[in-house]
């Protein structure tokens, strides 16, 4: 519009504005019922064409499902008795994200449950290193009025969460913790894998090691759900519908429950394990390591100062020893050496004069016993333990068919077992040492493995086979799992006389002129057949084997079967510097005594364990408050990732294993001498 | 019409007077609802507060024209005065206040504010010659007679209140008859001002309160909540509602402030789109009461006062139920006759009350005429 004409225009006067005024406030009046007729659309937009969508976004505001852990599966032995069940309980729990003030909380929570100040600490910590949805637990099997006590407050501590639930309850502790394993809360990482919101759901724990993290999916089960009407800051109105949880599947095992606890037991002050098998139908009845932690206290989380002792203790009570010990044999593989002699054409009534020791190249190697054994057969070199009998004989057949008759026996095998990991240990042979070490084997890696030290390595479960496969003939798979028919394995083809001789030189071995006469069976009517072994962990310059230093003395082994003359059960005990196998024999003698008339067994364990100071779970009690007390706060943190624990553990194992291999290949500083444990061979 | 119904009764304009009693009333079993089934805290005072302040406005209609238009200015002048002393106690506390305590009274002047720069427009552009009305003089006092206000109350800072004081005084403006011109030169000034306001004039969390309105999912539980949850109710209640004391958004407390800004979505979730066009349409005819007043009005002064005071109610209904329906960021703006709270319902009792006034004084007029 040209500015020239605003001054030409009508002049303004009182009756333009009202016409201005009547035209303006049509146009307000129009807008404003615009707006009205915008709104009404808009409303019955949002309420009717939306109506589905908002409804349902109301009522997933005001409805709240929350999971409810399913109760795990249960963990049976044999008979149906339960190794791992759930204990009804009272349980706190927190959710870090969800807490206004963790540390006030966490320690008003420690007043109200009178939590120790390790737990509190232990408690901030894992606040502080967790991701924030994951819950915490605080405390579990509280009693009514802590329980209620923290009930009544949860309004004002935002994040914890009462409830009544299940845990994880062990009858025997200790006894079953590296075989069974134990539970805990999901990690971050487990819960990165396995996107299951039952993984985060307060209470609800996994398995973490053993049999619990290998049966994780049978036992889980499918969580209950429970509907209620909550308010926007949680607090719940009322409840609306609760679905049941299905429980877990029962894993049914092999293991003889009481058999399991009584070995654990049996082991004592010593640190070593018992396997014992079925040898007819390879079932495993009892697979004790210890010392060992009791998972009982493990599924609620590990402690500082728990962890700190048990990664303090030399004995390694977190490495499963059973699976993942790796021993020299010793004189234990003596009866499968005998085997390969025979089977390379060695008369077994031929003998060899043992004088005190035998000269290979330019080293003399000793025979246990210095006085030599005079004139030795294979039956005396059996039940005596002569080595130079197997010095000699070895050399004429070489380490191949020794090596090969091993691996038949077991030796170096890795069993299909639904176990997290088993160490398979070392079978040498030339091929093995050309390509490991890249140098030839010599004539003294023969000796040396022909009474089972040098590179030879096997874990008491391996030790256990090959005892049953000697007793039997056959070729003896283990299995830790109940089968609704048994197993048939196929025979090595054994000439029965064959078999006949060793069962019994090795029967001689505790029943007659042997080395273990005080391994004995209290019956008359069943002997048991076995083979001692030592195994020599340093030089002799270092120890003697017997005395000293825990760490230097000698490891002592026996494999058995029983009833010698018709194998039932086989197997194998291994004490870690027990100072040789007579540690390691009277505990088979008193599993197997417990395996056949249980009150006999219990009779003598009892006296034990009053020397000891109580059952393997009241001496590991008493030793958590003798070490907390000792220790105070002053104890770092047990790491955060549960696999780390063990991890670390694994690392030492590993490492111990390699040890005796490359101190082996200094064979003649290390292997002149061989020591049998008895101090000197009369059969008592 | 000489009837059975006494003369001072039947003069009362009902056909207002009426819906306001229907919403007053609906207004407050919303509020009980909101309280959980209970009357206290919320009902009660409302019907109290209703009350006390029909009496106001009662009282008002009896001021004749001449007093309203000497009055005008010293009444602007006074809550001018109230406004700078918030402003002044507030800085001396070290921090933003918004009310004045007198004695038993709590006084918010920044909603006194809305109709007396109302007020004051109306006798400004009463006393200006109509020749002047396409000059400067015809902007430059009035512009001032709203931006001091204004700024006064962004400073505390209240947006949403400086907002409909602007929204009032410039309808009063536009029906006054300024050049069309300026209007649209404002708009497109606006629109270019308003983004640079924005990021240097707002604070933080009124900037946020804007870009979640503009996508509220960004952040539902953060500032989008109110909104989100606010839909969410209305959204649930469906055509017919989950009847009366059902609404499990404001009773289980997802929806924020259910019994003041958000009382809309409280009511819609309980009384569903039936309830919301009844509430639309009561305050349409209270509205349409409100600018046939206006219309009917005789003098300049009157005219633009009325519908300036119609301005102001619609500015909050307006904002308010946009607001909760996601059309608007949350500003914080009441809705009349049903939100809980003194100070709203005292300014729209003014507003009514002065409608009522000018209703009277048209009556008069008519009846000195006639």
């Amino acid at each position: 519009m040209p500015r020239r004409r605003k001054p030409a225009g009508p002049p303004v006067n009182q009756s333009t504005l009202q016409n201005r005024y009547d035209r303006r406030s049509f146009v307000v009046g129009a807008m404003g019922a615009g707006v009205g007729t915008l709104l009404a659309t808009r409303m019955a937009y949002i309420a009717i064409a939306e109506n589905e969508k908002y409804a349902t976004e109301a009522e997933s505001n005001r409805v709240n499902l929350s999971l409810i852990p399913p109760r795990r599966g249960w963990i049976l032995d044999r008979n149906g008795a339960p190794l791992a069940s759930n204990r009804a309980d009272f349980r706190i729990d927190i959710i870090p994200e969800r807490m206004a003030n963790p540390v006030q909380t966490i320690e008003k929570l420690g007043t109200l449950l009178s939590l120790d100040p390790g737990k509190v600490q232990d408690l901030k910590d894992k606040v502080e290193s967790s991701r924030g949805f994951q819950p915490i637990e605080v405390a579990t099997g509280l009693d009514y009025e802590k329980f209620a006590a923290i009930t009544v407050r949860v309004p004002e501590m935002p994040g914890v969460i009462p409830q009544r639930g299940f845990s994880r309850f062990y009858p025997t502790g200790p006894s079953v913790g590296h075989l069974v394993g134990y539970v805990g809360p999901a990690s971050a990482e487990e819960y990165e894998k396995d996107r299951n919101p039952l993984l985060v759901t307060p209470g609800y724990k996994i398995g973490k090691d053993g049999l619990e993290k290998q049966f994780e999916q049978e036992l889980r089960g499918v969580p209950g759900a429970r509907r209620v009407e909550v308010t926007a800051s949680g607090r719940i109105v009322r409840d609306l519908e609760t679905r049941e949880d299905v429980q877990g599947d029962a894993v049914r095992l092999t293991i003889d429950g009481p058999l399991q606890d009584y070995a654990a037991r049996r082991i004592g002050l010593e640190s070593g394990s018992v396997v014992v098998m079925d040898c007819e139908t390879g079932e495993l009845l009892c697979m004790a390591s210890m010392p060992s932690f009791d998972p009982n206290s493990f599924s609620d989380g590990i402690g500082r100062v728990e962890y700190a002792m048990l990664s303090q203790d030399e004995r390694v009570p977190l490495r499963n020893k059973v699976l993942k010990g790796l021993y020299p044999p010793g004189s234990t593989v003596k009866p499968m050496v005998s085997m390969a002699l025979i089977e390379a054409g060695i008369d077994p009534e031929e003998t060899v004069h043992c004088g005190g020791g035998l000269r290979v190249g330019n080293r003399v190697f000793g025979c246990w016993n210095r006085r030599g054994h005079g004139s030795v057969n294979m039956a005396k070199g059996i039940y005596q333990s002569c080595d130079v009998y197997f010095y000699s004989m070895a050399q004429r057949i070489g380490m191949d068919p020794i090596a090969a008759m091993a691996r038949r026996c077991g030796m170096g095998q890795e069993f299909d077992l639904p176990v997290v990991s088993q160490f398979y240990g070392t079978v040498p042979d030339p091929a093995w040492k050309k390509q490991k070490y890249d140098r030839d084997w010599a004539v003294f890696d023969t000796v040396n493995a022909t009474i089972g030290q040098g590179y030879m390595l096997a874990n008491p479960l391996q030790l256990a086979v090959m005892a049953s496969r000697i007793a039997t003939g056959k070729q003896v798979m283990p299995q830790l799992l109940t089968k609704s028919k048994p197993t048939i394995f196929k025979p090595f083809g054994f000439p029965a006389e064959q078999k006949q001789f060793i069962r019994q030189a090795m029967s001689d071995v505790v029943n007659g002129p042997g080395t273990a006469g005080r391994g004995r069976l209290p019956f008359p009517d069943i002997k048991i057949a076995g083979k001692t072994g030592t195994a020599q962990v340093v030089s002799l310059s270092i120890s003697n084997g017997k005395s000293g230093p825990w760490k230097y003395r000698d490891h002592g082994l026996f494999i058995f079967f029983a009833p010698f003359d018709k194998p039932k059960y086989a197997g194998a005990v291994v004490i870690e510097h027990g100072g040789g196998s007579g540690a390691a024999y009277p505990i088979a003698r008193d599993v197997m005594t417990f395996l056949f008339d249980p009150q006999k067994g219990l009779d003598a364990l009892y006296g034990l364990e009053k020397q000891w100071g109580g059952t393997a779970q009241q001496r590991l009690a008493r030793k958590y408050v003798a070490f907390a007390s000792e220790a105070g706060e002053a104890i770092p943190p047990a790491p955060t990732r549960e696999t780390e624990i063990f991890d670390r553990v694994d690392a030492e194992a590993r490492m111990e294993a390699e040890k005796p291999a490359t101190e082996a290949s200094d064979a003649a500083v290390n292997r002149t001498r061989n020591v049998e444990s008895d101090s000197v061979g009369s059969p008592e | 019409m000489n009837s059975i119904v006494p003369a001072p009764i039947a003069r009362q304009p009902w056909q207002m007077l009426i819906p306001l009693f229907a919403l007053v009333a609906f207004g407050a079993a919303v509020l009980f609802s909101a309280a959980g089934g209970h009357m206290q805290p919320f009902a009660t005072s409302h019907l109290f507060r209703f009350a006390v302040f029909l009496t106001m406005a009662s009282a008002m209609t009896l001021f004749q024209r001449p007093l309203v238009q000497f009055v005008a200015y010293p009444i602007y002048g006074v809550v001018l005065v109230l406004l700078m002393a918030v402003e002044a106690i507030g800085a001396m506390g070290g921090g933003s206040q918004r009310w004045l305590n007198l004695g038993p009274l709590v006084l918010q002047p920044s909603e006194l504010m809305k109709p007396a720069v109302v007020l004051a427009l109306a006798h400004f552009y009463q006393s200006l010659p109509a020749g002047m009305i396409n000059t400067w003089r015809a902007i430059i006092p009035a512009g001032a007679l709203i931006a001091v206000p204004m700024a006064l109350v962004l400073l505390q800072p209240d947006l949403g209140t400086s907002l409909a004081i602007a929204f009032g005084g410039v309808v009063v403006m536009f029906l006054a008859g300024l050049p069309m011109r300026w209007f649209v030169a404002g708009g497109a000034v606006a629109a270019v001002v308003a983004p640079l306001a924005f990021f240097f004039g707002l604070k933080e969390y009124q900037q946020r309160r804007v870009t979640t309105f503009l996508d509220p999912e960004s952040d539902p539980l953060g500032s989008g909540y109110h909104i989100t949850q606010s839909k969410i109710a209305i959204g649930s209640g469906g055509f017919s509602g989950k009847g009366f004391n059902e609404g499990s958004q404001s009773h289980l407390n997802y929806l924020p402030e259910p019994h003041t800004d958000f009382v809309f979505a409280t009511m819609a979730e309980e009384w569903g789109l039936i309830g919301g066009l009844f509430v639309l349409l009561v305050f349409g005819l209270i509205l349409r009461w409100g600018l046939k007043v206006a219309h009917e009005a005789r003098d300049r002064f009157s005219k633009l006062l009325a519908a300036g005071m119609v301005a102001t109610i619609f500015f909050y209904v307006a904002i308010n139920l946009m607001m909760v329906m996601g059309l608007a960021p949350v500003v914080g703006i009441p809705l009349p006759f049903m939100s809980h709270g003194g100070s709203s319902m005292m300014t729209n009792m003014i507003c009514i009350g002065t409608l009522m006034m000018i209703n009277r004084w048209n009556r008069q007029k008519r009846g000195i005429v006639g």
